[in-house]
């Protein structure tokens, strides 16, 4: 029978291959074999051209078909300006309390955008990728962190434009105000990214995640300084626990950072008091609350193939 | 393929469970109704696989059979670490390529080339080795220009060709296989036959799920076979699809008589019993070239008017030797009232050796199943000398001057 034919075989690439294997560790499989967190942190990073491949495949399969291309991760948020910039500033006079409306309003809408770009293509990155997480072992972490990178994509070139616009219409100021940027992003990216790492594993159990997080994400917009100045929003909450809630909430600290870097219209008297140490704080808690949400993802993660 | 006792280990499962906890409340508004005590009556336990021992040695080729729901497609997902196990522990080492379902994450707006380096990433190739293996991906796959199409515009059968040529291009110790061999052509299917024998010539070690029996015998050099999440027979192959034939009958006996407790089904079709006869003496050892006959004894208490019988001989490995039926030869039986019986007379049955097992119908003229015994009857051949296979003859050898 067909096993005849084997009887002919070369004994140095199987004697090989079993030395090799023999060499290895025998180890629990799939999520389980990383162990620690941190061991899951450096799986993750091994797989870095993986995760390069799925923000590609995330970013070309977004614009593939349409003409204009990459233009649209532009139009969107332009468009959004304008209304805001008309409706909000000339027509509710908003834009009369802050000079250069125009570059206050596109440095809060390109770092919130960040923001929920972030987290909305994180609740759902593993649902969306259903497929390959029930038929491949993969660390699962790639495909939150997949919708982090597409977010950053767009939010680059949301910047390189928002940048342009503040130089035209001379609103910075070039100083060391301009260094807020790096606190900023950095506060908004490790949010963001905790989030969507919870939110996303979440949702593998609870599809009411998604909806949920959309209605928040259309809420906490307007909880940040982005379409009004934040002196405002103080002159409302006076100087309690109110306000301070209010401007430690680590989407408006970045918004503000923001302001600092973009906009230097405004004066000092336009921020709170101690905006570098808040950012600091803000981001010492985010990097714990980063860690927390994965150390949760992991244990969620067992199930993800059964419950998709 | 023989692997040798001392080969390494490559997976070891040790007590290994698979719960799967069935709810019956998705949404968060059921879930916060149902919350606590009063959750645990939605849910419903269901062990999808129960304690498994099992140890993997390099270069092994083993197969997992059983009926649908046997659990067999969670074992592999355990050892592809897809799942986690709810108790016991699954180890192994070596890379691992799971071949679960053909182009797992082909993106249908991506091209063929961009989803090849997307699908070889999630196999474990970097971008330098999927680089260096590109020519042999694309030539395995045979599908030319396409190549820079979008995979949306493929055919079917070009989407599975590219999806395997990637998959088998892989350098994986450890290959995983579900029900994913029967794609393609009968020539690519031919491609991917002959590079499985390389991988096993390699040393590679291949695990597959199929409900295919010949597959079986002729790929696996072990099968392990699962029933209601247990491992019911753990070793040669033709003793693991033997056990699972019985299980099979067993199960369509049980269904049989469950059926038979409902109120309203008036008459049942029998297949009463088969002889083996040559001449007329029964017949147990059937030497090839014999003129074997088989007598059906049917029944059919009410009556039916048409119908028609169903001979099948497969040999021990699942292979289907034989087969006739009386509407293929056209014959009209007349109508079935209580007993007869059908007697097919196949003169000069030219079989090789081994052990045969011979399955009868009955049908309706619509070739709806009324009656089936499945392996009701077995003979044996002895081989004739100096050969193998299921056909029988001498040879002679000789060697002309020319």
């Amino acid at each position: 029978m067909s096993k005849m034919s084997s009887s002919i075989e070369p004994a140095d690439p199987r004697a090989a291959r079993f030395a090799s294997i023999a060499a290895l560790p025998l180890r629990p499989v799939g999520s389980r074999g990383a162990g620690s967190s941190f061991a899951a942190v450096i799986e993750v990073i091994k797989q870095r051209q993986m995760l390069d491949l799925l923000i590609r495949r995330d970013l070309k399969a977004r614009y593939k078909d349409s003409s204009l291309g990459f233009l649209w991760a532009l139009i969107r948020p332009l468009t959004q300006l304008a209304i805001y910039y008309v409706v909000l500033g000339q027509f509710l006079q908003a834009a009369r309390g802050i000079p250069d409306f125009a570059v206050y309003i596109f440095a809060g809408l390109t770092v919130y955008g960040l923001f929920s770009e972030i987290v909305l293509g994180g609740v759902g990155s593993i649902v969306s990728n259903a497929a390959l997480v029930k038929k491949v072992y993969l660390p699962r972490e790639v495909f939150p962190l997949a919708s982090v990178g597409g977010a950053l994509f767009n939010f680059v070139i949301q910047g390189v434009v928002l940048l342009i616009a503040a130089i035209l219409f001379g609103s910075m100021r070039f100083g060391l105000n301009l260094l807020y940027v790096v606190p900023a992003i950095l506060i908004v990216v490790t949010y963001a990214t905790a989030l969507a790492l919870l939110l996303g594993a979440i949702n593998v159990y609870l599809r009411d995640t998604q909806y949920l997080t959309e209605v928040i994400m259309l809420f906490l917009m307007w909880a940040s300084p982005i379409v009004y100045a934040w002196v405002m929003a103080r002159d409302i909450l006076g100087d309690g626990i109110l306000l301070e809630l209010y401007t430690n909430n680590p989407i408006t600290l970045a918004v503000l950072g923001f302001h600092k870097t973009f906009w230097g219209a405004g004066g000092a008297e336009q921020y709170p008091g101690d905006l570098l140490l808040r950012m600091g704080i803000a981001l010492a808690i985010g990097f714990v609350l980063l860690a927390g949400a994965h150390v949760v993802f992991r244990r969620l993660q067992g199930n993800f193939a059964q419950e998709l | 393929m023989t692997t040798t006792p001392d080969s390494p280990i490559v997976v070891r499962t040790s007590g290994a469970s698979k719960r799967f906890v069935v709810r019956k409340d998705n949404s968060l508004k059921e879930r916060i109704v149902t919350l606590g005590r009063a959750g645990r009556r939605h849910r419903e336990d269901f062990w999808a696989l129960r304690d498994i021992n099992l140890e993997i040695r390099a270069g092994e080729t083993v197969a997992l059979i059983g009926h649908n729901g046997s659990g067999k497609s969670t074992l592999l997902k355990l050892i592809g670490g897809i799942l986690d196990p709810s108790t016991g522990s699954v180890e192994g080492r070596g890379r691992v390529a799971a071949l679960l379902e053909l182009g797992a994450g082909f993106h249908p707006d991506l091209t063929g080339r961009e989803n090849v380096f997307l699908n070889a990433a999630v196999l474990g190739l970097s971008k330098e080795e999927t680089e260096a293996r590109f020519a042999d991906i694309a030539t395995f796959a045979g599908i030319g220009d396409f190549m820079d199409s979008q995979v949306k515009f493929y055919s079917s059968g070009m989407y599975v060709r590219l999806a395997f040529a990637v998959a088998i291009n892989t350098d994986p110790d450890i290959l995983i296989v579900d029900e994913v061999l029967a794609v393609g052509d009968e020539a690519f299917q031919r491609k991917c036959m002959d590079r499985i024998r390389t991988f096993q010539e390699e040393g590679r070690t291949i695990i597959l799920v199929t409900h295919s029996m010949p597959q079986v015998a002729q790929l696996a050099d072990r099968a392990v076979l699962l029933n209601h999440g247990e491992i019911v027979v753990d070793g040669d192959t033709n003793v693991a699809i033997a056990a699972f034939r019985d299980l099979l009958e067993q199960r369509r006996l049980e269904e049989l008589a469950s059926k038979k407790r409902e109120p309203d089904d008036p008459s049942h079709a029998r297949i009463v019993g088969v002889d083996l006869l040559i001449g007329d003496e029964p017949a147990i050892v059937v030497p090839t070239g014999s003129n074997l006959a088989v007598e059906i004894r049917v029944e059919h208490p009410t009556g039916i008017d048409g119908w028609l019988v169903v001979l099948q001989i497969d040999s021990e490995n699942g292979q289907v030797v034989f087969g006739t039926g009386s509407d293929h030869a056209a014959i009209d039986p007349g109508p079935l009232r209580g007993e007869r019986t059908v007697r097919i007379d196949i003169p000069e049955l030219n079989l090789g050796g081994g052990k045969y097992f011979v399955s009868v119908a009955l049908q309706d003229v619509a070739g709806r199943q009324l009656a089936a015994a499945q392996l009701i009857a077995s003979f044996d051949v002895p081989a004739p000398s100096a050969t193998w296979g299921v056909l029988g003859s001498t040879p002679v050898f000789s060697f002309p001057e020319r």
